[in-house]
This record gives structure tokens, sequence and C-alpha cells, in this order.
């Protein structure tokens, strides 16, 4: 039975408005619901919820707004299905195209902030090792856990923003120390340092980690001096996607694991997996379902949305060239802006890249309705979504392979070692 | 036969025909929320309709988008009678929370086993408000439990 506090039950009952009330409310029946005992204050929230899924969610919104709810702690907004921005064109219909602009509207009137990202934490939004926090999108979840260190369970629409609004978590699950602790082990070190130290190995070996691991957290050694942020960022992202992951940790490398003994709680691991070249070619096989076909329509990148570092890489591997494919390069406005002043946005338009701002192509309709259309991506978040989401079969390719595939208008494949 | 369910989400005594899934669901991308159909191609019940059924749910595989969906079921007139859960699943039963937070007519959820609600399957369900269950009168087959 969960236990509110005088100030929680006042703020219940009606003392500072309607929407704080029905806020804590819903805070408290999911803690109840979840075998919480207590809520615990956050010290900031990220919102999913934002993105429209139908009419109900927009009238939610309001109806908090209505009440006077605003956010108690810092709030970043997880994309939306529309792009104030501007840039690549939203196909929604008239009446889903206004409900989810009232919608992203409401949430701004809250007091969350505009970011419109999936990757707050490049955003700006970094919270401390070991502060509690109510972070929803499943990325951003696992990245604020794993490598950031601060602490978050996997917070869903309508739980995000009543958190948000009473500065308030249920206590349970990852908020506790003791939960955090690795049962599984994953051990890289029988692939080659190569393999090891390159971006597109990152959203296999996430794969292979959200497949492994489900929901149970899992410790990876022989990583060390081989991670960077964005290849982390696309470790977790895959793994979110792959399987129900919200926290993993890398051996020497993120914040809870200075080596393998501490991040197990110096206990054994339940299980312990040795990779294989095997493994890694199974997974790497899973990521593409678009069989021998040679055609590609588009390229997508950017899902989570792209670091300034990731448009650097891009811009160098496009070496002044023109694409003859769209390159659709997934990003959020806190990119865009700096290379909108330094005249470089102007530039990669120019040569064929469209830049999707503050939403991304698997979350709302974009890509133009084609019979057998076929995505190429680096991304393993969207190899694992666009199928369902967006009807493109998808090929996964490194981002070097994603640009000269778009420059030449059909598959470009590089020699790699798989091992 | 007599079973009782614990309330998960209370709500007024309800019937309806029993709808006892065979496999976990994820409620997003796995139930249209326009229509309460089951649209996962590769759910054994793909194709059948949840409104207006006591939906059994051996279990949920936990989209956070899941309370999203169900809430719109709820605001469309499409959500089930009641829910059947053999573990609460938190995401999905917010959409019910919030439901009733905006005064929407919100259906009851209770825990059963998946063992116990694999016997109601395909028969027509009273449930009281205390979680009371049994088949209604109307149920022309004998009784399977």
């Amino acid at each position: 039975m969960v236990e509110l506090s005088a100030d929680e039950r006042a703020v219940a009952a009606g003392e500072r408005g309607e929407g704080a009330a029905m806020a804590l409310r819903i805070v408290a029946e999911a803690a109840r619901l979840m075998g919480a005992p207590r809520l615990i204050p956050i010290a900031s929230a990220h919102i999913d919820g934002a993105l429209y899924h139908g009419d109900s969610g927009t009238l939610f919104a309001e109806r908090l707004v209505e009440g006077g709810a605003r956010v108690a702690v810092r709030a970043s907004l997880n994309v939306g299905a529309l792009t104030p921005a501007g840039c690549a064109a939203v196909r929604l219909p008239p009446h889903e195209h206004e409900m989810a602009r009232r919608m992203m509207r409401a949430y701004e009137a809250m007091g969350c902030e505009p970011s419109w990202t999936c990757a707050p934490y490049q955003a700006g939004h970094r919270p401390v090792a070991g502060t509690d926090v109510a972070w929803g999108e499943s990325n951003a979840v696992v990245f604020c856990n794993s490598v950031l260190g601060a602490r978050t369970n996997r917070y869903g629409d309508f739980l995000d923003i009543a958190c948000a609004i009473s500065g308030r978590a249920p206590d349970y699950g990852l908020h506790r120390r003791q939960n955090r602790l690795a049962s599984l082990l994953i051990d890289t070190t029988g692939l080659s340092p190569e393999l090891r130290r390159s971006d597109v190995f990152y959203p296999v070996l996430g794969t292979i980690l959200g497949r492994r691991a489900g929901s149970a957290i899992a410790v990876i050694d022989g990583l060390r001096d081989c991670t960077t942020e964005d290849r982390l960022k696309a470790l977790g992202a895959a793994a979110a996607s792959a399987g129900g992951v919200g926290l993993f940790h890398v051996a020497g490398v993120t914040p809870e694991a200075p080596d393998v003994a501490t991040a197990l709680g110096g206990e054994p691991p339940r299980e312990r997996i040795m990779l294989t070249p095997g493994d890694v070619a199974a997974a790497l096989a899973g990521l593409s379902t678009a069989g021998g076909t040679g055609r590609i329509d588009a390229v997508a990148i950017g899902s989570p949305h792209l670091s300034p570092a990731e448009v650097d890489e891009l811009e160098r591997l496009l070496a002044g060239r023109r694409l003859r494919l769209p390159l659709y390069a997934n990003t959020g406005r806190h990119v865009l802006a700096p290379l909108e002043r330094s005249g470089r946005r102007k530039a990669l338009e120019q040569a064929g890249i469209v830049f999707v701002v503050d939403t991304c192509v698997v979350v709302t309709p974009i890509l133009p309705e084609l019979d057998g259309a076929v995505l190429m991506t680096n991304s393993g978040k969207f190899a694992h979504y666009a199928p369902g989401n967006t009807g493109y079969a998808v090929i996964y390719g490194s981002l070097s392979e994603c640009v000269e595939s778009a420059v030449a208008g059909r598959l470009v494949r590089e020699p790699r070692q798989w091992s | 036969m007599e079973l009782t369910a614990e309330p998960l989400i209370p709500g007024a005594p309800t019937s309806g025909l029993c709808l006892a899934l065979t496999a976990p669901i994820s409620f997003w991308g796995g139930v249209d929320p326009r229509s309460g159909t089951i649209i996962d191609a590769r759910h054994p019940e793909c194709g059948r309709n949840i409104a207006g059924t006591v939906l059994a749910l051996p279990g949920t595989i936990g989209s956070s988008s899941a309370s999203a969906v169900l809430l719109e079921l709820v605001h469309a007139g499409k959500a089930p009678a009641a829910l059947l859960m053999d573990e609460p699943d938190a995401i999905l039963l917010l959409g019910l929370i919030v439901a009733r937070e905006m005064g929407w007519p919100t259906p009851p959820a209770f825990r059963l086993s998946a063992e116990e609600q694999k016997a109601l399957s395909g028969r027509r369900i009273m449930l009281s408000a205390t979680g009371r269950l049994a088949f209604a009168a109307a149920d022309g087959e004998t009784s399977g439990g």
C-alpha cells in the first residue's frame, strides 16, 4: 500500500488546483499497482507523451492545462508528430494534424521545454549521477540510467507528465540501488579489436543485448577504450528496441561499472555469454529485411537524433558530392540551429540531404508511399521499427555504406570483417 | 463453478463474452485503437475484436504506449467490458486510471491467473464489483472448467 505524505495528500485533494491533483492521483495509483511503498522526489523529467496516437491523449493534456497544471521540475520533450522547425513535410490528414498540433501546444503550455528530441542528453539535459528522474522514450531511459548514472524506470505516456507536474515518482525498480546490479555477463573479447572499435558494431551488439537480456541487466566486458558517447547511444537504442532493456553496464566505461565485479555486486553472474563471430553475423543478418535486392529508395539516419559529431562525419563522408537518393537526416533543433547559422545546412540540403527536425521518419508519415520500397539505415532502432511503421523493408549498413549508396543510387557494400 | 478475481482497477458490475488470448500481446502495434481489432499478424487471435469482451490476458508485452492505446479504445467506446490479467501491467492499466480521471466510463480490471483464464474462454461471464466471477445464465454450454 502506498503511503502519501501530508503534503502529497493535500495536493491530491486539490490544494494546488485540479491539474496538479489529477497528476498526483495518477502517480499514486501507478505506485499502488507497481507495489511502491511511497513516492520520491525527482530532479527532472523527459516527456514522451506528446507524440500523437489519437485524440484521447490530446484531450488529457488539455485537461491538465485547463486545471492549471505546470511542471514542477525541468521537463524536456521527446519528438512530436509534426515538425514546427520546418524541413520535411508531414503527410498527416487535417484532423490528425490539428490534434497533434494542439497536443504539442498543450505540453509546451505546461512549461515543458520545446526540445522535441529523442536525444535530450545531447541537447543539454544531463541529470547528475545518482539522482532520481522520471524519463520516457526507451533510448533516453537506457542512456540516462547506463551512461549518465541517473536513476529512472521506463516511464510511459501519461505517467511521465504526471511525475513532472507532481515532482514525484513511485519508489521502485531502478530507483533502488540494489535493483541496478547486473546478473548477466556478456564477454566481447572473442571479437576483433577492429570490430569493437567500429560504429557499425554497436547497433548489432545492442540487438544481441536486447534479445539475450530481455529486461534483465547485463554488464558487457571487453569494450574499454572502444566506445564513444555516440556508440553507447546506438547500443542502448538498439537494445531497448530489441528487448526491454532499461539499464546496461560496460565494464571500465559506464559510471556504475568501474569493473565487472562491481557491476555484478560481487556475485557470480546468473549467466555468462561469450560472443562469437557467429552470434554477430546472425544478429547482423536479422537487422535487414529486404532480402537480396539491390534496390534502395531512401536512406535514413539519426535514430536516436544525430549529434553534431555525427553530422560532421556525414559531411566528411559526403565530401562535396551530390546524392542520387534522398538521405533523411533526423535530428533536433539544437543541432540544426548552429548548422543554419554557419551556412552548412544550406550546403548539405543542396547536396540532397533532407533534414527531419523535431520528429523522425518512423513516428510520423514523411517517407513517400511506394510499393516494395526499401530503406537503408545505420540505425538499429530504425531497422527494428521501419518495416512495421513505414512499410519499407530495411537494409542495415554503416554510415559510410549509407552515404556511398545514396551517392551511387544503389546498394554499395564495403569489405569488412565481422569477427 | 465460481471464481474470485482480485480487483486491480475497481468498477461497476459487468458482463461479456470471454475472449481468452492464447499468447501475450502488445497493445501498441497489436490492437487497432480505433476498432479494437487485434492487428498483430503474428498473434494467434489476430483478427478478433476485443471491444465489449471480458478480455483475459495471459501476458502483456510492455510498450510504453500501451496505455495510450487503451485510453484511445475507452474514448472510442471500443474497450473491453473488463480486463483479466495474469500479472498487473501498470503501464497498460494507466490507460484505465487516466480514463477514470477524465470521467469516461471505465472498465474494471482484475487479476486472474493464466491457468484459471483458460477455463473461461468463449463463455459469457458476469463480474461483480468485488471480482466475483460467474457464468451467465444465458450461457448454454455445460460448465467446462
